[in-house]
């Protein structure tokens, strides 16, 4: 279980993190920490700047400023060969898998194994079959990528990711594109994964139904911002309060999210442009 | 006047041809900028795959990975092997066909041996294996290596703590350097049976065109053409490696298309220029005879 006790460091430790593309701001100030043992989830509205936070906290894209660390070291300015040490100690389910295509399924999940460390040929065969009944898909073994379907790709993802026993697992949109009982399996995975193997998960995703039965704590992100970070019992409340009962706009925005409304803060903010001046001036 | 498309911040105060001049001088000079960029990334990538191969080889415990370069032979040279000796046994027979009644009318019919043989280990053999296998070796990694980044594969592999460059890029280079050479061989041989064919069908005489050939074909002709090759190979493999990473996830498709086609044009364009310069340096040299 998540260990929330004072003393514990954060796994996860983001802070005042300032990304710009452009000259547009994708992350605005951001400052995160993810406790050890939790399930973290990370959500927004599609260009919230969530994917390109799990980018930071992965080490694939450096800040403009603002710190970020893992198990307590500054990973901003690593060397290449200094982060891949890091590297070896989490693991990413990218959100289409990222299978080697050229590899077949077993081959993808050994070649973590293959490249990082000395087992011999026949301990990672059965390091192959562990891992892969974990996500069962131990019959499959031998199939190429392309003959699986959508789940069964990022469960063989989710094998390959856990394949250096890391202690924290980052989860890029793990229902997206996915049936709602293939994606009910896929969060059970990432619960039990997440217990029985002892590891940080942060997941990043839009999809409430998986977010509300994964999380153990929640981070709602808005135009670059982190809006609300807390307890999930806490965003439930949010969600189950009467609209009337509300005060703050920003607790009425995250209401509409958590539900999904059709109606209401976030859909006037994009009605709210100037709409008939731009009709006008044609 | 805002931005020129040149991306120059400068603003052109200028009129008439001036301003024409102005607008032509920043487009060159945008378009070197860019030359020179990518020159650069490319010559990183150039070096870090020679650091890898040199891991490979000498640090132990790194892997150079013989399966991968296995298949990327295979893939590369191999499979290419029917098309080299269909096209070099076509221009074989061609050459000496479109030289016959030229050289007839001097009585020097059976010199096309000489020339068949000269144009076929220095010149024909490397360049148009390196045409070919620009079209079907260069494309296919790029189209491979494009997708792999649209399809996250390439992220997946650094996240792996993986380098790419040393995964993916160093046995593609390899192979297509040394399947070249391999296959340059080849195709100088078939070129001169080629010729041989056609001989024979004009009359010539079967011992005296061996004889010829034997003389046209000396060891520097044939060394030099190989150095040629392996050059092209490493020319093929940089770009196609170059521009199917360059690839950015966001283009989609159309980025591999791209890529694919920038491939081949670009090798083809660099291989005929490094076998301008290479004709120079061989020839200033006095190397040929």
């Amino acid at each position: 279980m998540p260990d929330y006790t004072n003393t514990s460091e954060p796994v996860i430790q983001v802070r005042s993190v300032i990304k710009s593309f452009g000259d547009q701001r994708v992350l605005d100030g951001i400052d995160l920490d993810v406790m050890p043992g939790e399930i973290m989830v990370v959500m927004g509205g599609s260009g919230c700047g969530k994917s390109t936070l799990l980018r930071h906290m992965i080490g694939s894209i450096v800040p403009d400023s603002g710190s970020v660390k893992l198990f307590g070291r500054e990973i901003t300015t690593l060397s290449e060969q200094e982060m891949n040490e890091i590297r070896k100690k989490f693991g990413i389910l990218f959100q289409s898998g990222a299978l080697i295509n050229s590899l077949t399924v077993g081959e993808n999940v050994a070649l973590p194994l293959r490249e990082h460390t000395h087992l011999d040929e026949k301990t990672i065969e059965i390091m192959i079959k562990i891992k892969l009944e974990l996500v069962s898909l131990r019959i499959h073994a031998d199939k190429m990528p392309a003959q699986l379907s959508g789940g069964m790709k990022k469960r063989a993802g989710l094998a390959r990711a856990i394949a250096l026993d890391p202690q924290i697992l980052f989860y890029d949109e793990p229902s997206a594109g996915l049936d709602p009982v293939t994606s009910a399996q896929i969060d059970q995975l990432i619960i039990d994964l997440t217990r029985k193997l002892h590891v940080t998960s942060v997941v990043v995703t839009h999809e409430m139904d998986s977010a509300f039965s994964i999380a153990d704590r929640m981070c709602m992100l808005d135009k670059g911002k982190v809006l609300k970070i807390g307890m999930r019992q806490e965003f439930e409340t949010l969600r189950d309060t009467p609209a009337e009962n509300l005060t703050s706009d920003q607790d009425k925005l995250i209401r509409q999210f958590l539900r999904g409304d059709a109606d209401g803060p976030l859909s006037r903010r994009k009605a709210d442009s100037d709409y008939e001046e731009d009709l006008l001036r044609v | 006047m805002g931005k020129s498309r040149s991306g120059t911040d400068e603003p052109f105060e200028t009129s008439g041809y001036l301003h024409v001049l102005a607008l032509l001088g920043g487009t060159a000079m945008g378009i070197s900028r860019r030359v020179l960029a990518t020159l650069g990334s490319i010559s990183l990538l150039l070096s870090e795959t020679f650091g890898g191969i040199l891991c490979g080889v000498f640090v132990p415990g790194v892997r150079l990975g013989r399966e991968a370069l296995l298949t990327q032979m295979v893939r590369v040279g191999i499979k290419a092997i029917p098309i080299v000796i269909m096209i070099q046994l076509a221009i074989g027979m061609i050459l000496p066909l479109q030289m016959f009644p030229k050289l007839d009318e001097f009585g020097q019919a059976e010199q096309i041996a000489t020339i068949n043989g000269i144009a076929a280990f220095r010149e024909l053999g490397p360049l148009m294996t390196a045409v070919i296998l620009s079209g079907f070796a260069g494309a296919s990694i790029a189209a491979e290596l494009g997708t792999m980044v649209v399809a996250e594969e390439i992220e997946a592999l650094e996240a792996l703590a993986l380098n790419p460059v040393r995964f993916l890029v160093v046995p593609r280079l390899l192979a297509t350097i040394v399947m070249m050479v391999l296959l340059t061989v080849i195709a100088d041989v078939v070129m001169v049976l080629g010729g041989f064919l056609t001989s024979l069908r004009l009359g010539i005489d079967a011992d005296v065109f061996y004889l010829l050939s034997r003389e046209a074909v000396d060891l520097m002709g044939f060394g030099t053409g190989l150095i040629k090759a392996g050059v092209f190979g490493l020319l093929v493999g940089l770009i196609a490696c170059y521009l199917g990473l360059a690839v950015k996830p966001w283009q989609g498709s159309d980025g591999v298309g791209k890529a694919t086609t920038h491939t081949v044009v670009y090798s083809i364009v660099a291989i005929i220029g490094a076998d301008a310069i290479f004709t120079v340096i061989f020839y200033s040299y006095g190397l040929f005879k």
